[in-house]
């Protein structure tokens, strides 16, 4: 009975009510996850099980028990920047922060989705297996993350970068 | 909450057996269920997880598709051949919630989802005949923007808030369900029930019964089929309308034809009327206006929602136009 978190084995609590958001920060003290809104609306809260953005404010602990999870702190820290936190700091991706934990574990799982040729809503042939991330292409991909002070554009434009890089 | 137990079910015989008792739930995903335990609407003793069940997406003999109720909503709408032969199914699920939800979503669990009716989700302070039967509903004199104006009744107006069951629904789908009295099949359009004074009731699903699979039989619609969704954001919202459509043409005229409503009825919303109008005919305004009025003709608009008559008349339109090769 363990949740590999960010490479270490953690124990599953014995209260099977525990959600992982509430396990990663309360009882890990991983504060990086963030709790907004605590019903599935907002995307504060996203973590990669496996490598899948997921929400962990509506994942049981248990549900990830012999499964591997990567929060923010597990993607880049101070003195080790991932390359999308590095383009939210160029392209002012936010202002308060809030969201921003949320929107960069939901960008990291994105990016590899557009590799694999996953379509979304809003791509125009769904039988295509190459993908163009436009600017409306990221913004349909990442509405499952709110920012309340409107930080969209620099969110798109930094990771627009990222897969530009990523591309080159 | 209260304390739950929770264990993984390794075959769909043993989940049956530990969901069948009061107080037990399947979980597929839980974004649904963790939601409505977390909110007092759910409150289960045990948690039965049944997203280890089979996730297979696989062609049978048949020809048709079948979808084993664990596969996650992005997996099927990401499988090719989901976006080869039913676009129309991979772009309903592309519509609906957000990617992380899509992740976590089984097919199951989109299947069982219950109503968004803001009514049904406040325990403490509202009432709800689907909650609490009996209790009344304060949805047909509150705000309700949101709910159905097809196939309610007095006691019950909450909308099905599922995109994916939409297409399920236009594509003539089966859901394969296991349970105490054996296995069955069940036609998508009659999985879902009509409130009457039984909205507490959803499915026709007998306690102890599990979903085990979704069979999609072969669809002549692949060339010309869509979903649009019409929402209040332009994406992560519910339907206010939805139209999920698929035809076939010959000789200039509409020969085979299956269109489905969201957001505007209890259920995934056959619309069989507007489909006899269309179905031989010219393809052509005046024949998919009437198709709309044909279908919308029991309605029963409240004051919140009555702007949903119009607008699925037009969407209805706009994506017939759209289909049929023409513009409106
Ligand atoms: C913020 C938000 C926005 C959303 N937006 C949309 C949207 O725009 N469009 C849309 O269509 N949906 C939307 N959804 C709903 C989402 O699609 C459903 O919550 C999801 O499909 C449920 O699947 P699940 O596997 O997580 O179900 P769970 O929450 O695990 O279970 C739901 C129900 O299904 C039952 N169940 C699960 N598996 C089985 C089985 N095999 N057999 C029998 N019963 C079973 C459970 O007992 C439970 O009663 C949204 C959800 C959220 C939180
Ligand atoms: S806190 Fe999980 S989605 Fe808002
Ligand atoms: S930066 Fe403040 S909520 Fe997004």
């Amino acid at each position: 009975m363990a949740i590999r978190i960010n490479g270490s084995d953690v124990a599953v609590p014995d209260d099977a009510r525990v959600s992982l958001l509430d396990l990663l920060r309360e009882g890990l003290h991983l504060t990086g996850t963030k709790v907004g809104c605590n019903q599935g609306a907002c995307g504060a809260c996203t973590v990669l099980i496996d490598g899948q953005r997921v929400l962990s404010c509506l994942t049981l602990a248990a549900q990830a028990d012999g499964r591997s999870v990567t929060t923010i702190e597990g993607l880049g820290s101070g003195s080790d920047l991932h390359p999308l936190q590095v383009a939210f700091i160029e392209h002012d991706g936010f202002q308060c922060g809030y969201c921003t934990p949320g929107q960069i574990c939901a960008a990291a799982a994105m990016l590899r989705e557009v590799e694999a040729g996953i379509p979304s809503y809003v791509t125009a042939d769904l039988a295509a297996e190459r993908l163009t991330l436009s600017r409306e292409e990221v913004r349909e991909r990442m509405s499952g993350n709110l920012c309340r002070c409107g930080a969209h554009n620099g969110i798109v434009e930094a990771i627009l970068r990222v897969a530009a890089e990523h591309a080159a | 909450m209260t304390p739950i137990s929770y264990s993984r079910a390794t075959s769909v015989a043993e989940a049956g057996r530990l969901a069948d008792g009061a107080g037990a739930r399947l979980l597929g995903g839980g974004t649904n269920l963790v939601d409505l335990m977390r909110k007092g609407v759910e409150r289960p003793s045990r948690l039965v997880d049944v997203s280890g069940l089979s996730d297979a997406i696989e062609l049978a003999r048949s020809g048709s598709l079948v979808i084993g109720a664990a596969a996650r909503n992005s997996a099927v709408a990401a499988h090719p051949l989901v976006r080869q032969r039913y676009p129309m199914l991979a772009r309903a699920i592309l519509a609906g919630a957000s990617a992380q939800i899509r992740n976590m979503a089984t097919v199951g669990g989109n299947l069982m989802q219950r109503t968004r009716c803001l009514y049904f989700a406040d325990v403490a302070g509202s009432r709800c005949n689907k909650r609490e039967p009996g209790s009344g509903c304060d949805a047909v004199g509150g705000f309700n923007r949101y709910h159905a104006v097809l196939g309610t009744s007095p006691a019950c107006i909450a909308a099905h808030p599922s995109d994916m069951c939409v297409a399920l629904a236009a594509l003539d789908a089966r859901v394969q369900v296991s349970g105490p009295g054996g296995d069955r099949m069940i036609p998508l359009v009659d999985f879902h029930r009509l409130p009457g004074d039984r909205p507490d009731r959803d499915t026709v699903l007998d306690p102890g019964e599990v979903i085990v699979a979704v069979e999609l039989p072969a669809s002549p619609f692949a060339g010309r089929s869509a979903y649009r969704k019409v929402r209040d954001r332009s994406s992560y919202a519910f339907a206010l309308v939805s139209v999920a459509a698929g035809l076939t043409m010959r000789e200039g005229r509409i020969e085979e034809v299956a269109i489905a409503f969201g957001g505007i009825a209890p259920k995934p919303w056959r619309a069989s009327r507007a489909e006899a109008v269309l179905r031989g005919g010219p393809a052509a305004g005046a024949a998919f206006a009437a198709a709309a009025d044909a279908e919308l003709a029991d309605a029963a608009p409240l004051a919140g929602n009555a702007f949903k008559l119009a607008l699925t008349r037009r969407t209805l339109e706009a994506v017939l136009s759209e289909l049929t090769g023409g513009s409106l």
